[in-house]
C-alpha cells in the first residue's frame, strides 16, 4: 500500500488529510500500522482539546506494543472517530481510510509545511535496517 | 479442561471435608445466601488434574527459557527450602519483635547486602514487585524535591528503550515523560538529553545496561547533565544481573535504584509474581524511604516507624512486602557471597556473548555487533521475514517446538522483527548451542517449508493462541453451564 501523494506526514508515522471545511483527519500511517500490528484498542483525545504541534494526544495499542499518537500541528480537537473504539482493526485493513480524530488547525501554514509523501517515504526507507 | 469441568454434584472426600458444624455467633446478616460455586471432585481426580496441569508448564525447571529482561534464572532449591523453615512459615506478621528476631535479622543482613553490591546508603524491602518499587522510587524523588519546596520541576526524563513501566511510574507520581532518543550505537543521545533538560527536571529514569543489551558508556557525562540541573537519576534494576558485583550504581551516581529480587536474585517468577522491588537511595534520600525498614540496635533487630522516618513516602503493604520472596533472596544472596555475586555477572555477560557471536557466526543479524552484549542482545529476524514472511513471532512459536521457551518478542520496539536473549548464568554451553541449532533449523524451515513454522506451536497443548482476540474479548470468568442461559 503507497502512501497517498495529496496527505501529508509527519516523522513519527501520522498521517493528515486536508478537509474541505479547513480541518485536518490524522491517522496513523502504512508502516506504523505494519509494525505495529493487530491493533486492539485505540484512545482519541477529547473533542475541544487543545493540542500544541508534537503533543501526545492518542494512543494506538496492539497485540506486541501500545504507541502514542502525536498532534501533528497546533490546534483543536473537532471531531473523533468512535467507530475505532469497537473496529480499531479497521486501522489494519486501510490505514489511510480510518481516520482517528480531526483538528482545526490554528495556522493552515503549519500544516503545508509538514513533509509530502516522498520525503516521508524517505523517513521509513532511512528507518529500514 | 478446567477442574470445574471434572465437577459431579456430591463427589468429595470425606476424610476432608470439615466435620464440624459451621462457625457460630456471625450475625444471620452476613450469612452468604447461595452456595458457592466451587468444583465437586474426589481427591485423586484433583491430584490427577493439577498434577497433569504441572506437567504442562513450560518453565526453567523443565526448558531453556531466555525470555530477554526477565532474567529467568535456575532458582535454587536450597533457597525455597530455607525459606520455608516451620518457624519461618508459621511466624504471625503482627507478633512481637522480641519473638521474631531471626526473621528480622535475615531481613537487616539483606538489606546491608544490597546496600553493598549497589553502593546505596539506604535499603527498604518493602515494594512488592519490580513496578511497585519504581513507584517507591519516584515518590522518594518527588518527596525529596516536595521537602526543599522545588515544586516547579515536573518532569521526568525516559530513553526510548526504556521497560514502558518507566513512563506509567512517571505519570503515577504526577510527572510529565520526556523522551529521549538512542543513538546508533544504542546510547542515550547526549544533544537531545541536554536539550531535554532543564529547571523543569525532577529526574532521569535509567536502565544500564540497557535494553539494547548494552551499557550505557556516557554514564559519568549523563550524571552530571542531570545534577548540574538540579534533578535526580533514577537507576531501573532490571538489568543489574549484568554488573552484580562489578559496577555500583551508587558509584555510577545514582540517587535510587529498584532491584528485582525475582530477577537478579533468583526468586520464583514468571506466572506473575510474587515479586520484590526493593529499592535503594544515596544519602539525600535516605529520610523518605517506605517503611517498615529493619534496624539494628544494641545487638537488637527493630522496625523503623513514622516516628523514625516522619518524611518516608509510607507503607507499600499492610505488612512487611512479600517476605517469603525475601527470605529466598536472602539465602540466594548468602549462598553466592561476594565473589559469587561477581561470577554471576561474569557468567551471564560469557553466555550471552558466546551466544550472541555464535548467532551472528551462523548469520543471523545481531543489532549492534560492534558492541560487546551485556547479559542480553538483540537479533532482528527482518531479513528473514523479508525473504520468507516468516517474522519473529512464527520462529518464537516454533522454537516451542524445539523445547526452547523463546525469547522475548517485538520488546525494545526500537528494532524490527526483535528478539530479546538472555540466557542468564545457570545454562551450559551444551543448551546454548542447542538453541543456536534450533535456530538454524528453523531458518531452515522457513525457506523450505513456511507453512510449518507459521502453524507453530503443533506440540503443545494448545495451537497458535487468538492473541487479538484474547486483548480485545479478555473474558476470565468461568461460568457453569447452568449459569449461561441458552440464547
Amino acid at each position: 500500500m503507497s502512501n497517498p501523494a495529496n496527505f501529508k506526514y509527519t516523522a513519527s508515522h501520522e498521517w493528515v488529510r486536508s478537509e474541505a471545511d479547513g480541518t485536518i483527519s490524522i491517522g496513523i500511517t502504512q508502516h506504523a500500522q505494519e509494525l505495529l500490528g493487530d491493533m486492539v484498542f485505540v484512545e482519541n483525545p477529547a473533542v475541544g482539546r487543545k493540542l500544541k504541534a508534537k503533543e501526545e494526544c492518542a494512543v494506538v495499542e496492539s497485540v506486541k506494543a501500545a504507541a502514542d499518537v502525536y498532534a501533528p500541528v497546533s490546534g483543536e480537537v473537532v471531531a473523533v472517530n468512535s467507530e475505532l473504539d469497537s473496529a480499531p482493526e479497521a486501522i489494519n485493513v486501510d490505514p489511510y481510510a480510518a481516520w482517528m480524530f480531526r483538528m482545526r488547525p490554528d495556522n493552515s501554514a503549519d500544516v503545508a509545511a509538514l513533509m509530502d509523501a516522498a520525503a516521508y517515504q524517505a523517513v521509513v526507507d532511512s528507518e529500514a535496517h | 479442561m478446567l477442574i470445574f469441568e471434572r465437577s459431579h454434584p456430591g463427589r468429595r472426600n470425606a476424610a476432608q471435608a470439615p466435620h464440624h458444624a459451621a462457625a457460630s455467633g456471625i450475625p444471620a446478616a452476613m450469612l452468604r445466601k447461595d452456595q458457592p460455586l466451587l468444583p465437586e471432585a474426589s481427591e485423586m481426580d484433583v491430584v490427577r488434574h493439577y498434577t497433569r496441569l504441572s506437567q504442562k508448564n513450560f518453565s526453567i525447571d523443565t526448558h531453556f527459557y531466555p525470555l530477554g529482561s526477565c532474567t529467568m534464572k535456575y532458582n535454587p532449591r536450597a533457597c525455597n527450602t530455607l525459606a520455608m523453615l516451620p518457624n519461618f512459615l508459621a511466624r504471625h506478621p503482627l507478633a512481637p519483635e522480641a519473638s521474631g528476631q531471626g526473621m528480622l535479622a535475615c531481613l537487616y543482613d539483606l538489606q546491608e547486602i544490597l546496600k553493598d553490591v549497589t553502593g546505596m546508603a539506604g535499603v527498604s524491602l518493602m515494594p512488592m514487585a519490580g513496578a511497585q518499587g519504581e513507584f517507591a522510587g519516584i515518590a522518594m524523588i518527588r518527596a525529596y524535591h516536595d521537602a526543599r519546596g522545588d515544586t516547579a520541576r515536573t518532569e521526568i526524563i525516559v530513553p526510548d528503550a526504556a521497560h514502558g513501566t518507566n513512563p506509567a511510574t512517571a505519570v503515577m507520581c504526577g510527572y510529565t515523560v520526556k523522551e529521549i532518543p538512542t543513538d546508533a550505537n544504542g546510547d542515550v543521545d547526549l544533544d537531545a538529553l541536554r536539550a531535554a533538560t532543564g529547571p523543569q527536571t525532577a529526574g532521569l529514569m535509567l536502565t544500564n545496561p540497557s535494553t539494547l543489551g548494552v551499557f550505557e558508556k556516557q554514564i559519568q557525562a549523563i550524571q552530571k547533565i542531570i545534577h548540574d540541573a538540579g534533578g535526580l537519576l533514577y537507576y531501573d534494576g532490571a538489568n543489574l544481573n549484568a554488573i552484580l558485583g562489578k559496577v555500583k550504581p551508587g558509584d555510577m551516581g545514582f540517587d535510587v535504584i529498584h532491584m528485582n529480587l525475582h530477577k537478579t536474585f533468583s526468586t520464583p517468577h514468571g506466572g506473575g509474581g510474587p515479586g520484590a522491588g526493593a529499592v535503594g537511595v544515596a544519602q539525600r534520600l535516605l529520610p523518605f524511604l517506605p517503611l517498615p525498614v529493619v534496624t539494628r540496635q544494641d545487638e537488637s533487630y527493630h522496625y523503623l516507624t513514622e516516628k523514625d522516618l516522619p518524611q518516608s513516602i509510607g507503607h507499600l503493604s499492610a505488612f512487611t512486602g512479600n517476605i517469603g520472596i525475601l527470605l529466598r533472596a536472602y539465602v540466594y544472596a548468602r549462598m553466592l557471597g561476594a565473589d559469587g555475586m561477581h561470577r554471576v555477572a561474569e557468567f551471564a555477560t560469557l553466555n550471552a556473548n558466546y551466544l550472541m557471536a555464535e548467532l551472528h557466526k551462523a548469520g543471523f543479524t545481531v543489532a549492534f555487533p560492534q558492541r560487546r552484549a551485556s547479559h542480553e542482545f538483540i537479533v532482528s529476524m527482518k531479513p528473514l521475514k523479508d525473504a520468507t514472511g516468516i517474522s519473529a513471532m512464527d520462529v518464537a512459536k516454533r522454537l516451542l517446538d524445539k523445547g526452547f521457551h523463546p525469547p522475548t518478542t517485538y520488546f525494545p520496539m526500537l528494532v524490527p522483527e526483535c528478539m530479546l536473549i538472555e540466557p542468564t548464568e545457570t545454562e551450559s554451553k551444551e543448551t546454548l548451542d542447542g538453541f543456536v541449532n534450533a535456530l538454524k533449523e528453523i531458518r531452515d524451515e522457513a525457506h523450505a517449508t513456511p507453512e510449518l513454522v507459521k502453524g507453530a506451536p503443533r506440540t503443545m497443548p494448545v495451537r497458535r493462541l487468538d492473541d487479538v482476540k484474547a486483548a480485545r474479548e479478555l473474558d476470565l470468568t468461568w461460568k457453569t453451564p447452568t449459569s449461561t442461559a441458552p440464547e
